[in-house]
């Protein structure tokens, strides 16, 4: 149990020392990278199924026991979160070395990654504010180098607003964890789960509403969005896929933990619908208007965040449970559809939906990938969206919270609007001149690994909705989390 | 504008960077029990670089450096998690420490920390971003018009 929660954050952070060491040989930087990636995903599932049967698992780093060391504490939320982005790491891995001419051949990009990876593994796995704060660190670090790495003289503003935008929100964080250690004398989620109890209310909720404002920034929530759609289009397409697909759900787990664990509250709160619905419209109505793959499938992200807001504002282990779900089949989903955008961007080499037409009979390949994606972001059945959203209603109506229901439907619809703009516009009508190039197999292929993996979500959705379910019955009810990290590394 | 050397700068480096080395080197060995270890050590040698960079340029950061800093980050990386995972390989928790005691007949007992092999990689990883600071970042300076 020890080694298999420790191995998610060793193994990438090997990877990077090694790749270094390899900076000359791109073939086993590769080979490298790409076991690494399918090792830690091998981990994932193995911790995975080890925490669901024997319960959560704490390793106290170094021997230092929980309150004063290092936790790195394996939930079966943070279990289900590593083996989905680790299926999506390894899947844009995959493309990125398939497809040519791009960042991934410059030889930086493989250490970098592996870098993202090490982060998004300890943020998901380790049970300390602060080391949640290094974890961001790190991750946020090598996304700056991912994003600015290859970014022509025009996208430069784009990606420094990133840059920018994130280390305001770093500096904030700090500034909380800062706050809350002077307010409880401890940075330990676990014992901090215990002594916010006998702060001051006031405090306690002021503390709450911060966190929530700063991972709200990184999970681009409305109003605080802005950031994504700008900069997320500019960078190559594995970049774009794999922090669409990790990077803004890395902060949706940092909600869930701290405001289940911190700073939990006694039903629905009003408040967090509100902003969950205002982030599902305002996101889908930007989608609408854009007439750019990319573009459109990142206002789709911030609409896509609302649903996973929206489950944790009803506050009950139904909507916590489909807000989990949701984040699963998201992080598999958005990974995917970015990964068709560049596949048609590698055919005709534009991404602007008025300049490409026809691919359905050029390269019904694509199609056939793209299709079940799209379906499955608007929460068409039998698709992994369905799966989440009906999750999602079910809780709402359960919670009597009928309004931002009838608003998530009303967004769903305009998603789905919106995808049949991207079919109408680039798929259907005679082939452009524009399309000569096909794109590699192994892209196409791991691509298609991604799409059967997200229609697999939404086959076995009952018993991934279970095991949501009790991952979400322990984030409701942290007595066994907090007594197998103060136990000290059990 | 070509480089142009200052005397002054650089007899002084030829005094300071050996003994920024060697307090650089004492601050990472008793890093174990008391205040350095690999990062604060890692610095003072990268001060140490970049008094080499003041005097003599990029270049000669280049010339003095045994290793190229690219394997010297690589390594270091490599060796810290080694360290860090030797731990659970021989049953204990990542991380976790081991103590050698050697008793060197007359000069005495000295004892060495698992620590100090991470510490030492800690400190290869941060001379090695500090040279290539200096020696990419630097270097831009000199080759312009």
């Amino acid at each position: 149990m020890n080694v298999l929660a420790s191995l998610p954050v060793a193994i990438p952070f090997a990877a990077v020392g090694l790749t270094l060491l390899a900076w000359r040989r791109l073939a086993l930087q590769r080979a490298i990278s790409i076991a690494a990636t399918a090792g830690s995903l091998g981990v994932a599932v193995a911790l995975l199924i080890a925490v669901d049967t024997d319960g959560v698992a704490a390793v106290a780093v170094g021997g230092w026991e929980a309150p004063i060391g290092i936790a790195l504490v394996a939930d079966r939320l943070s279990a289900l979160m590593l083996v989905a982005a680790g299926a999506a790491l390894l899947g844009v891995l995959v493309f990125a070395v398939a497809q040519r001419d791009t960042d991934e051949a410059l030889r930086a990009f493989h250490p970098v990654y592996q870098t993202l990876a090490a982060g998004v593994a300890l943020a998901f796995l380790t049970g300390d504010l602060f080391t949640l704060f290094v974890a961001f660190e790190i991750m946020l670090t090598a996304s700056y180098v991912l994003i600015t790495h290859r970014a022509r003289a025009g996208d430069v503003r784009a990606t420094m607003t990133y840059v920018v935008v994130g280390l305001i929100a770093s500096a904030l964080f700090l500034v909380g964890v800062g706050f809350v250690y002077a307010a409880t004398g401890t940075v330990n989620m676990a014992d901090l789960s215990l002594r916010l109890a006998d702060v001051d209310p006031a405090v306690r909720t002021a503390l709450g509403w911060l966190f929530f404002m700063v991972f709200g920034i990184k999970a681009a929530i409305f109003p605080l969005f802005f950031w994504l759609p700008d900069s997320y289009p500019t960078a190559p397409t594995p970049v774009t896929a794999i922090f669409a697909g990790l990077l803004t759900k890395v902060g949706v787990y940092a909600i869930i933990r701290t405001q289940t664990l911190l700073f939990p509250v006694e039903g629905a709160s009003t408040f967090m619908l509100l902003i969950a619905g205002l982030t599902m419209v305002v996101g889908v109505l930007g989608a609408i208007a854009q007439g750019d793959i990319k573009r459109i499938l990142s206002f789709h992200i911030v609409s896509q965040i609302g649903y996973m807001i929206m489950g944790l504002g009803f506050f009950t282990v139904a909507g916590i449970a489909a807000a989990v779900l949701f984040v699963v089949h998201q992080i598999v989903v958005k990974t995917v559809m970015f990964l068709v955008g560049g596949l048609v961007e590698t055919a005709s080499g534009t991404g602007r939906l008025r300049d490409v037409d026809g691919l359905l009979h050029r390269f019904p390949v694509i199609a056939v990938l793209f299709l079940p994606a799209a379906l499955s972001l608007a929460g068409l059945p039998p698709f992994s969206g369905f799966v989440g959203k009906l999750a999602l209603v079910e809780a709402g109506f359960d919670a009597g919270r009928w309004v931002v229901v009838g608003v998530s439907l009303f967004a769903s619809l305009l998603t789905l609007f919106s995808m049949t703009k991207i079919w109408a516009g680039a798929f259907w009508g005679a082939p452009s001149a524009n399309l000569v190039r096909r794109p590699p197999s192994t892209m196409l292929a791991a691509t298609g690994a991604l799409v059967v993996l997200s229609v697999a979500i939404g086959i076995a959705g009952q018993p991934l909705l279970e095991l949501a379910t009790r991952a979400a019955s322990d984030l409701l009810d942290p007595a066994a989390y907090v007594a197998a990290t103060l136990g000290g590394g059990a | 504008m070509r480089f142009r050397p200052s005397l002054l700068l650089d007899v002084g480096a030829r005094s300071m960077v050996p003994t920024l080395v060697l307090v650089s080197l004492y601050v990472l060995v008793v890093g174990h029990d008391e205040p350095g270890g690999g990062f604060i050590g890692g610095l003072l040698a990268g001060v140490a670089l970049l008094v080499v960079f003041l005097a003599g340029g990029a270049a000669q950061v280049s010339r003095v450096l045994p290793i190229d800093p690219l394997t010297m980050v690589g390594a270091g990386m490599s060796v810290a998690v080694a360290t860090s995972v030797a731990g659970m390989v021989l049953g204990a928790g990542l991380l976790d420490a081991g103590k050698l005691e050697l008793d060197l007949a007359w000069i005495g007992k000295i004892s060495v920390g698992s620590t100090l092999v991470f510490d030492a990689g800690v400190y290869l990883v941060v001379v090695g971003l500090v040279a290539m600071v200096l020696t990419r970042l630097g270097a831009r300076e000199e080759t312009a018009p």
